[in-house]
């Protein structure tokens, strides 16, 4: 598909999305800024998809038996196989002589950026006509909040505890947005629950690429970070403005920044509100503010923005 | 049927009438989640712009558009109070649930 088609997509808003709700009655927890994210690209996405969960909480809180939350034919998948499975549901629906359908995957941050990943290269690199969107609620929190690839410095989980030896987390976010992009994939994007227009535009552009596409998108978990359930938006948007997460595409072969704030806001007031950061020290809040720092100042380096 | 609506489920008797996985009709929903709640959002339509935010960021999609208004669907809200601290004119309360 080329740009100037990719720009006549008519938008989808609030205003003109359907009334329909494909992701229903689950039970994730109030608040929980995983449901925010599959619920929008759903509808979205629409009645025509198929969508794909491997082992985590999206899966867990949809398919309770007798309930399926998800009124899209969905299925659970292996925690590491989601996106072979999808692959294999793409090639079987066009064998069927289906044309009018979308194939999606939901993981969470591990089984994308973890146990996931091997799958999810493989589908790139056939270009299967798969959209893969990873939630990432920074832990493996169906398991009970367990340290992911993409746990930033600094978090408190059960498997990186934070007291006199630890700082929590000792490593970064995995830099899995450009790992995927690094494959040449047609379109991949970053977004946040806290940005949500943004996330539905970039869902709305991968829906009508065909081929692999890829949205790692930024999404709350109350329980796992110790946020009350009400600032479940807030706190992702929170995220974005102090420059933690940032808003970016690749597509035909460039970055771009979507977003490039002249000034970042707290970094501290964001970490010391949420239960999973609240022991920090001000040298581990400096630390993480030097990682920003040096990530920021190479992706200005070398991706376009305005 | 624009959302799911709790149906009437049967409890199977026997073993053999499980299914082998987690696998059922698209959209069956055999409970609410009305339960869940300790505080229940009221909207003052009064002060509503419907700008419809609420209806964006819902994570249970329980905010329904309706004629220019939007309405809570009691049966599956959970009472996270995501639509109150979102709306941008505070027209949306929570209200402690009484037992
Ligand atoms: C092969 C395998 N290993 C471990 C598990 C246990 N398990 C189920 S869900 C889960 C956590 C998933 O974390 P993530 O992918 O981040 O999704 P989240 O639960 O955070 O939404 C784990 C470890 C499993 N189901 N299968
Ligand atoms: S633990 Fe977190 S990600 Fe899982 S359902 Fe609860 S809020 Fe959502
Ligand atoms: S966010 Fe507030 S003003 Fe906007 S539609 Fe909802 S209730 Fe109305
Ligand atoms: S309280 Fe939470 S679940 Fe209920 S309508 Fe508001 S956002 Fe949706
Ligand atoms: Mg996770």
């Amino acid at each position: 598909m080329t740009n100037e088609t990719i720009m006549n997509i008519p938008r989808v808003t609030p205003k003109n999305m359907t009334e329909q709700e494909f992701f229903y009655g689950h039970k994730a927890c109030a608040g929980c800024g995983g449901s925010v994210a599959v619920r929008l690209a759903l509808k979205v996405l629409g009645e025509r998809t198929y969508s794909a969960l491997p082992a985590g909480c999206m899966a867990a809180v949809g398919f309770i038996f007798p309930q399926m939350a998800f009124k899209n034919n969905s299925i659970i998948t292996t925690f590491p196989g989601v996106a072979s499975m999808a692959s294999g549901i793409a090639a079987g629906a066009k064998a069927l002589g289906q044309t009018d359908f979308k194939t999606v995957c939901f993981a969470g941050d591990g089984g994308t950026a973890d146990i996931g990943l091997q799958a999810l290269s493989g589908m790139i690199d056939r270009d299967d006509d798969v959209l893969y969107i990873c939630y990432d609620n920074e832990a493996y929190m169906n398991t009970g909040i367990q340290k992911s690839g993409l746990t930033p410095y600094g978090t408190h989980t059960t498997t990186t505890p934070a007291g006199k030896n630890l700082p929590g987390s000792k490593t970064h976010k995995k830099n899995v947005f450009e790992i995927i992009a690094a494959h040449d994939i047609k379109y991949a994007a970053t977004a946040s629950i806290g940005y949500p227009q943004d996330f539905i535009n970039k869902v709305n552009k991968a829906k009508h690429i065909k081929g692999a596409t890829f949205i790692h998108v930024y999404a709350s978990c109350p329980t796992g970070w110790g946020t009350p359930t009400n600032t479940s938006i807030e706190i992702a948007r929170e995220a974005v403005d102090c420059g933690l997460i940032f808003l970016a595409e690749y597509e035909n072969g460039d970055f771009k920044l979507n977003k490039n704030p002249k000034e970042f806001a707290s970094v501290k007031e964001y970490l010391t509100k949420q239960g999973r950061f609240k022991h920090m020290t001000d040298e581990d809040i400096e630390q993480v503010i030097g990682f920003r720092d040096m990530k920021w100042e190479r992706m200005r380096r070398n991706w376009n923005h305005k | 049927m624009e959302r799911p609506i709790k149906r009437d489920f049967k409890r199977p008797t026997h073993i053999n009438d499980y299914p082998v996985g987690p696998q059922y009709e698209a959209g069956f929903l055999a409970e609410t989640n009305a339960s869940w709640r300790t505080f229940r959002p009221v909207i003052d339509l009064d002060k509503c712009i419907n700008c419809l935010i609420c209806y964006m960021v819902c994570p249970d999609g329980t905010i329904m558009k309706r004629e220019g208004k939007v309405a809570v669907d009691y049966d599956y809200c959970k009472g996270c109070g995501v639509c109150a601290h979102e709306c941008p004119k505070d027209a949306i309360a929570m209200i402690k649930e009484e037992l």
